[in-house]
């Protein structure tokens, strides 16, 4: 039965090389590729492995080579329904199961299911006499055996260097190496092989002369007694990949890689506001808010309240029904709860509700690429709407400026990706320039904010302005801004001859404006009293005149008609003397003449 | 070369055969001898290897000495047992302790060194 399975497995492992030929030849950069099924590795790799060719993974001792290799093959499994063989040098069945049970894996369970074999091939080098010529034909069966029991389409050989400690014909040794990868190559299978680093060379024994294909480096180095791990894909040939060193961790749920894929700033732009939490610096922002996966950062002084900024956005995002991931570096989780309570800023609710969500963690506590690494794998599984870093600059204690710079770069860049509004801290220290923040990614932000102290007269007040909002029409104005019980509320403006006042200063131009006002308007009621005073002096003149005229003009009339009769009574009298005396004859006419 | 692979039982009574040995063994001159030789297919380090294992049988323990030679590319399910990674390999299963001996076996002088049959 099996020699005919063979045969015909054979016709179908030509076939599929002749057809990847035919691709291969179609189409220059059409190398097919197995996907990994890790994060972030597909990513840098732009799709997986090499199909059907070896690809060696080499690194010092513990930098993760084995758990890459168990998860490429349990993810084959898993994910793309394809069987795997694992061929252990180092370690033993037994062993390599519990050892990735730590990682969540049941490989116990894969063998049982006949998706996985495993294989421990011992070498003892004491109990091992050589009689004359041998090749390793045993272990070729072995492998095949192995991959036809469960038709595997995936090999891990972990780690074959422990050959040269077994065997002493190097020059056979290597002859049967390369004689194994074209055998690999013959079944069409992805495989893995694994290379202890070696002192100038990627591996002890040279591997990489053998394995050409794809190379990838992985490496740990401490610094500051902290350790960081990366990885670097030396060489793939037949296709582009990603050149830079990439962070990676290993943690219970396996293997994963910051890709840095992000950085062509092809992300899509929402226009979309969301409001700060804070009514007054949303009029302060000019559009209400912020914009939908924009990155804001505070920067401010210790205890001038980012925190508060932080969980008034939170806040308002989880009343909308957002899902908010809060990462904290200086509080735990109940703190943070019963503080932004003092300044009337529950969390409890949108914690219990499930909308919130906390993690608080020293920042020494992992080194940079962990805590990235970590936050990107949290961010992908809660799908947040809003991310909140408090403070982002305490990292710097995990990692220098630089590294700093450069993981804060790969995190932002993701959330815009992502679509996800990200809201940092960062604490300035006392008495540098405050539009330097000492992370240095000022230039990634959208709209930056700076929060100080303003310290007049013995005072210590807040003081908020907006140092850039990119597409914003946003105020110039430095804010004072109060912490109560109510919430944040930024107070009016009062500019005096030293600039913004705040505090008592504030409080006490206030005061004097008031009565300023009061008395101009005591001054204007007099005014106006004086004004309606005079008209009435003016008007009794009026009347006075009016009398004195009325009253010479009676006189006037009167004397006027008391010489008329006066005159009359003359003519009369005159007229009466002539009659009397008839001197002229002529009567009536005669006191008209006159 | 068909050896009778897999009868490894009938080994079991064999300890009362006595045949005296004519040359100086150090080990266990009287016990009986079991040996696995692991080949593959017809190649020519397995055909040598089972005819050195033949006559180094024939010469320094003979009637002692059971072969069992088993074909891994007939049974490959049986490389894992021995850890079989080179090949020819052969095991000395009795007596103990277990003894592997890798190669065609052509130089004689190691392969009875290794197996404690010492020669001069």
């Amino acid at each position: 039965m099996r020699p005919n399975n063979s045969a015909s497995a054979t016709n179908v492992r030509f076939a599929k090389q002749k057809s990847a030929r035919a691709l291969a030849t179609n189409a220059v950069d059409r190398l097919e590729k197995a996907p990994t099924g890790i994060t972030g590795l597909d990513e840098v790799t732009l799709g997986g492995l090499p199909r059907g060719r070896a690809t060696l993974i080499c690194g010092s001792a513990g930098c993760g080579k084995t758990m890459l290799a168990v998860e490429f093959l349990v993810n084959g499994v898993r994910e793309y329904g394809e069987p795997g063989v694992f061929i252990a040098f180092e370690e033993t069945k037994d062993e390599l199961v519990v050892n990735a049970a730590s990682l969540d894996f049941d490989l116990a369970k894969l063998v049982r299911q006949g998706k996985l074999a495993i294989d421990h091939v011992h070498i003892d080098p004491n109990e091992i006499a050589e009689t004359g010529e041998y090749d390793l034909e045993g272990l070729f069966i072995r492998i095949k055996y192995a991959i036809e029991s469960v038709g595997a389409k995936r090999v891990v050989l972990d780690t074959i260097e422990t050959l040269f400690s077994g065997f002493s014909n190097t020059a056979l040794l290597r002859a049967e190496i390369r004689r194994l990868f074209q055998f690999l190559k013959s079944f069409g299978v992805t495989a893995i092989v694994t290379g202890e680093r070696g002192e100038n060379s990627l591996t002890r024994y040279g591997l990489e002369e053998y394995v050409a294909d794809c190379v990838i480096l992985l490496d740990h180095r401490v610094t500051d007694q902290i350790t960081t791990r990366r990885m670097r894909i030396v060489k793939y040939r037949g296709s582009s990949h990603g050149t830079n060193e990439y962070p990676f961790i290993i943690d219970e749920q396996g293997f994963s890689v910051l890709p840095v894929t992000s950085m062509a700033l092809r992300h899509k732009v929402s226009n979309e506001v969301v409001s700060t939490g804070v009514p007054d610096l949303d009029a302060m922002l000019g559009i209400g808010g912020y914009y939908r996966g924009s990155t804001i950062l505070m920067s401010g002084t210790a205890g001038m309240g980012k925190s508060s900024f932080a969980a008034a956005l939170a806040r308002s995002a989880c009343e909308r029904g957002e899902r908010v991931l809060y990462f904290a570096f200086e509080e735990s989780e109940q703190q943070i709860v019963r503080n932004m309570r003092s300044v009337g800023i529950d969390l409890q609710p949108h914690l219990d509700s499930g909308r919130l969500r906390i993690i608080a963690q020293r920042p020494f506590l992992y080194g940079l690429e962990m805590h990235l690494v970590s936050m990107h794998k949290e961010i992908n599984r809660f799908r947040p709407a809003v991310v909140v870093v408090d403070p982002i600059s305490n990292l710097i204690s995990a990692g220098t400026a630089r590294e700093v710079s450069a993981m804060l770069t790969l995190l932002i860049d993701f959330l815009k990706t992502e679509g996800i509004t990200g809201f940092f801290t960062v604490l300035t220290e006392n008495g540098g320039r405050m539009e330097t923040s000492d992370i240095g990614i000022s230039s990634l932000i959208d709209t930056w904010m700076l929060v100080r102290d303003i310290e007049v007269s013995g005072e210590r007040n807040r003081g908020l302005y907006v140092l850039k909002s990119r597409g914003m029409n946003h105020s110039n104005q430095i804010r004072e801004f109060l912490l109560s019980s109510k919430g944040i509320k930024l107070v009016e403006v009062y500019l005096g001859p030293s600039g913004v006042l705040t505090g008592s200063a504030r409080v006490a131009l206030e005061e004097q404006e008031r009565d300023a006002s009061v008395r101009q308007t005591d001054d204007n009621e007099l005014k106006l009293a004086q004004l309606e005073h005079r008209r009435k002096a003016m008007e009794a003149h009026i009347e006075a005149l009016r009398a004195e005229f009325e009253a010479d003009s009676a006189g006037v009339k009167k004397s006027v008609s008391l010489e008329n009769k006066r005159e009359k009574k003359l003519l009369d009298n005159q007229g009466a003397m002539a009659r009397s005396r008839r001197a002229n004859g002529h009567l009536p006419q005669t006191p008209n003449r006159k | 070369m068909k050896k009778k692979a897999g009868a490894p039982k009938k080994l079991g009574g064999s300890r009362s055969q006595k045949s005296k040995v004519v040359k100086k063994t150090k080990p266990q001159a009287n016990e009986s001898w079991r040996m696995r030789l692991y080949v593959a297919g017809q190649s020519t380090r397995s055909v040598a290897a089972i005819a050195n294992l033949r006559r180094i049988c024939d010469s320094h323990m003979p009637g002692r000495c059971t072969i069992e030679v088993i074909d891994l590319m007939r049974n490959p399910e049986l490389a894992k047992d021995d850890q079989i990674v080179a090949i020819p390999t052969l095991v000395r299963k009795l007596p103990e302790p277990a003894r592997r001996i890798i190669g065609d076996l052509s130089a004689t002088d190691k392969v009875l060194m290794s197996l404690e049959l010492t020669v001069v």
